[in-house]
């Protein structure tokens, strides 16, 4: 039924269809009309959401590990080429991504007013420059979009941002920026080491290339030293980009300014690059590196769970609370990741897609209120629950799949994580089993403080519940938050090959482990709790 | 004496200048050439002169000697003619408008902006110290003229005297240090001075010559700490004469600078190698860290053109295929993004500075969108941000730093470039995030301007996207490395 996905290029369509769309809003649509382009826009993401559902179907599980390749010569005198492909990560990145995208921008029409048209334009191309970043198989083209992206990022900060948005706006770009140059000089370092030798270590004389698959391959020969300073150039990129404490500060800033729309891409797909470079890159090409400086790694995500947790907990802007605790969620994909083991990162990739859904649903839901009330703070909030049922309702269930409650998505990431962190060193796994406990704690009771108990503030009275737009956009959410935590399997098959395919990258002994003894290292669906 | 059929390959020089000569004469006679008769004369010349340089490359096998050593024709000499006269067309482009705006006689200024150019395919050839010397005088003193062109205007004054004396010191430097290496070589032709270098080994006249003609050579380049005229300079001079100086001037002088080091100081390329690394580092530190608190956007477009000095030098100092082929592609996308950003400028600009400061682009995107767009991209471009010209060009220029073993003036030239987004930002930021009140200006409506910088607009995406062919291009135009 979908065999002819395979017959077209399928992820270039997925991905430019949002530059077409912009490209149409720029040059055909009139700023008076910005009901049409409001629908329009949203009907293009719509569209290229659905051109990308296929990808779930075709996507053979136990075929080849990148799907859906193209290839094309590009730049031909560096080796660079337009390489696409999608293994089964960068599948549920994809789908997440156009899954958001469509949501963001249907939260948008009542939350934006001024300038639809440029607005429209900007999200539209931020759209297309994610979803390069999760396709691009080719180290150059993947650098290009990871910086494109940067740009309307930065204007839907700046132009639609709160009262500091200036400030956040040029904060964040120029985090982000140091972070990526510096990354980029990893990838000119791995590129000569690849063909002729850089510095003082001999190249292995390969044809010169970008392509990621390329580096994959030769990631164990590169010798100890050169694979630190490589793995500690795309640290810099990707952990500014997660954020991983200390690198975190612009994070907050940034979410409490950005429209809701941004916070949701923001938090949803942009802070998964970071995560996605990490299991991407540092990890099967810098294997050496990554056992090297593996203490060091977990403590970061040691730190930035508890302590997001605990800053989290002070907060009294619910938006800041839901940055904070970005933060710390954040933390354990990256001590999943760096478990380096198999329920480790599968429990670290899938818990990149349970954040996704449920912290994009509570900035959602922290943007809806706003609307009706233009304040976060959670003091001028109380009792809502009586005058706002069905909001009540959908709220309670996204903050326990936030806290990991069994049965939502989040239960199944992090009890996943935990394994694989016990598994690694047990006092990870104690230390993140706290950040559990203290991230239901700040839930919960921002949700008493604002859902329970009388209605104190007057204001208050009579709120309209969620109309039927908000239903459209948060069902879905919701539906995958049980989907995943009732029936993951489906995720885990998907993940089963990209995550072995690093484990064996990653750690030399794991391939001859699993020959000698199948059942030594834990299945991953049988660690999930299925 | 050199025979007809070398005059021949001299036609594209003969040719501009005779163009320059006859708008003098032009002005001269009567009520003189009009502006826009002016201009025309100028943009077909500068074609012409194009079409004749490609028709001496045709003919050109490889790498030709002419004039008894003293005038080199290859490709690389061909890639800089055509940059230098593509660009002065762009500036012929902006300047007509700011001309009129001004009042000012119009064929004195397209004979100057020509007979420089001309002076700039001199030194493109140039193949012996003296040769290179007196064309770099030749484009120098149409400069210093065109620099205080507007004679009205006090800062316009003060640059004109600024670059002089400062120009004329550098130049004496420079010759200076000429004498020096021809006193311890007996040769001032590039390819004897390599070999006679090797020879010299030991004598002290030797470092003493070529530091003093590098310290020439960062002057024209405008490489720290040779750079204090800039800023003066750019600001005061009309700008469209800036945007030249921070284009063709600048792509002359590196093609010299390239000439020299590479072929003429060959035989000392790891000494020089170390003082190059030093000049580029500090030079994007410092020409960065000072546009960061500029107000007025000529001033930090003069600030911005140092910290792009020091970049190219990265390619200078890297000696090798990569290394030539960025300073190159670098330049060549440089030229449009710059004369792009001038142009903007220039729409923007009224009489006594009004229109210059970064506050009068606030709100910009709302009244001229598509001005804004194209600045959005010349500002994407020189912070190095893709797809443009700016990111593939800043992409091999610190690729050619990591494979010859710079790494860390790499490191300090991705750090510096990301400290210039703020800068390259402000002016963003104003266009887009601000909203205009009633002192910012309007932009003049000039069809031949907008349309020069939407060009460069194109050409600035282009190579972005696409650079494959400009690179095969540059491959073409490479020199013998050292």
């Amino acid at each position: 039924m979908f065999d002819w996905v395979h017959n077209v290029p399928i992820l270039s369509i997925v991905c430019y269809v949002p530059l077409a769309g912009a490209l149409i809003v720029m040059f055909a649509m009139k700023s008076g009309q910005e009901a049409a382009i409001r629908k329009f826009a949203t009907g293009v993401v719509f569209v290229d959401f659905l051109i990308s559902l296929p990808l779930w179907f075709a996507f053979d599980r136990g075929g080849d590990l990148f799907q859906f390749r193209e290839s094309a010569p590009w730049i031909d005198s560096i080796g660079v080429r337009y390489e696409f492909g999608i293994d089964g990560i960068a599948l549920l990145l994809v789908l997440l991504t156009t899954l958001l995208g469509f949501i963001s921008f249907l939260s948008s029409w009542s939350a934006i007013h001024t300038r639809e048209k440029e607005y429209y334009v900007f999200l539209l191309l931020l759209q297309t420059g994610m979803l390069g970043v999760f396709m691009a198989m080719d180290f150059f083209l993947f650098y290009v979009f990871w910086e494109v992206m940067l740009v309307p990022m930065y204007f839907l900060i700046g132009i639609w941002g709160g009262p500091r948005k200036l400030y956040a706006a040029i904060k964040f770009f120029l985090y982000t920026l140091v972070g990526s140059v510096l990354m980029l000089l990893g990838i000119l370092a791995l590129y000569f080491y690849n063909a002729g030798g850089l510095l003082g270590w001999q190249g292995l004389g390969n044809p010169a290339t970008f392509f990621i698959p390329q580096f994959h391959e030769i990631g164990a020969s590169i010798p100890l030293d050169l694979q630190v300073w490589i793995f500690l150039a795309f640290f810099v990129g990707f952990a500014i980009k997660v954020p991983m404490f200390p690198f975190h500060t612009w994070l907050p800033d940034a979410h409490v300014e950005a429209p809701t729309a941004g916070s949701v891409i923001l938090a949803g797909v942009l802070l998964k690059m970071g995560t996605y470079g990490f299991v991407r890159f540092s990890l099967p090409i810098l294997p050496d590196a990554t056992l090297k400086l593996l203490p060091w790694m977990a403590a970061l995500s040691l730190i930035g769970i508890l302590y997001g947790a605990l800053v989290a907990m002070a907060q009294k802007d619910m938006k800041k609370l839901v940055a904070y605790s970005s933060v710390s969620h954040l933390g354990f994909v990256m001590l999943g990741l760096f478990a380096l083991n198999g329920p480790g990162i599968n429990g670290g990739v899938l818990q990149m897609i349970n954040h996704g859904l449920s912290t994009g649903a509570l900035f959602l839901l922290v943007g809806i209120i706003y609307e009706r009330r233009h304040t976060r703070m959670i003091a001028d909030y109380g009792g809502l629950s009586s005058e706002m049922p069905l909001y009540a309702t959908a709220f309670l269930i996204i903050t326990l799949s936030s806290i990991g409650l069994p049965t939502l998505n989040g239960f199944v990431g992090e009890f996943t994580i935990l394994v694989g962190a016990f598994h690694r060193v047990w006092w990870w796994g104690l230390l993140a089993a706290i950040g559990i406990v203290l991230g239901a704690a700040y839930m919960l009771w921002m949700y008493q403080r604002v859902f329970f108990g009388p209605l104190t503030n007057s204001e208050n009275k009579g709120l309209p519940d969620l109309n039927g737009r908000e239903i459209l956009y948060l069902a879905p959410l919701i539906l995958l938050c049980f989907w995943i935590g009732l029936y993951p399997r489906p995720f885990f098959r998907v993940l089963e090959k990209p995550v072995q395919y690093v484990m064996e990258k990653v750690d030399h002994t794991y391939a001859t482990a699993v020959a000698a003894a199948p059942s030594a290292v834990p299945a991953p669906a049988a660690a999930a709790g299925e | 004496m050199p025979s007809a059929a070398e005059y021949q390959l001299l036609a594209p020089e003969i040719l501009l200048a005779a163009a320059g000569l006859l708008l003098l004469l032009g002005g001269a006679i009567g009520r003189g050439m009009g502006n826009r008769e002016s201009a025309l004369v100028s943009i077909v010349s500068l074609a012409l002169t194009a079409g004749l340089v490609l028709r001496v490359q045709s003919v050109i096998p490889g790498r030709m000697l002419v004039l008894g050593g003293s005038f080199v024709l290859d490709g690389f000499s061909f890639f800089w003619k055509l940059l230098v006269l593509m660009a002065t067309a762009l500036v012929v482009l902006l300047s007509v408008r700011f001309l009129d705006e001004g009042n000012y006689r119009a064929s004195e200024y397209y004979a100057l902006l020509l007979l420089a150019t001309s002076g700039m395919l001199f030194m493109a050839s140039g193949y012996t110290l003296l040769t290179i010397w007196i064309s770099l005088e030749t484009m120098a003193l149409a400069s210093y003229i065109l620099a205080g062109y507007f004679k009205r205007e006090r800062r316009s004054n003060e640059a004109a005297l600024k670059y002089f004396i400062l120009g004329a010191l550098s130049s004496g430097i420079l010759l200076y240090g000429i004498s020096l290496l021809y006193g311890a070589t007996g040769t001032v032709q590039l390819a004897g001075l390599s070999e006679g270098l090797r020879n010299a080994q030991g004598n002290p006249l030797v470092p003493l010559g070529w530091l003093m003609l590098a310290a020439g050579l960062f002057f024209k380049v405008a490489a720290v700490p040779f750079h204090i005229w800039t800023p003066d300079v750019y600001v005061g001079a009309p700008t469209p004469v800036t945007a030249w100086l921070a284009v063709a001037s600048k792509a002359a002088s590196f093609a010299i600078l390239l000439r020299i080091f590479y072929e003429g100081l060959g035989s000392v390329k790891v000494e020089w190698q170390a003082v190059v690394a030093v000049v580029a580092a500090v030079t994007m530190i410092w020409g960065n860290i000072a546009a960061l608190t500029q107000q007025n956007v000529k001033r930090m477009l003069a600030y911005s053109s140092i910290a792009h000095a020091g970049y190219v030098l990265i390619g200078v100092l890297a000696v090798s295929q990569v290394g030539l082929w960025s300073v190159i592609f670098y330049l060549l996308a440089y030229s449009f993004i710059t004369l792009g950003a001038f142009g903007t400028v220039i729409l923007l600009e009224r009489k006594e500075y009004a229109g210059e400061t970064i506050a009068d682009y606030a709100g910009l995107a709302r009244r001229s969108p598509f001005l804004a767009a194209m600045m959005l991209l010349f500002m994407l471009a020189l912070t190095g941000i893709p797809p443009t010209g700016g990111f593939v060009g800043k992409f091999y220029l610190f690729a050619a730093a990591v494979e010859g073993g710079w790494g860390w003036v790499a490191v300090i030239g991705v750090l510096t470039s990301a400290i210039s987004l703020y800068y390259y930002f402000g002016i963003v930021l104003n266009m887009y995030l601000r909203d205009s009140d009633q002192t910012t200006p309007t932009p003049l409506h000039a069809p031949a301007l907008v349309g020069a910088i939407a060009f460069c607009a194109f050409a600035t995406l282009a190579l972005g996207i696409l650079p494959g062919p400009f690179i095969d291009f540059a491959k073409n135009s490479l020199l013998p490395l050292p």
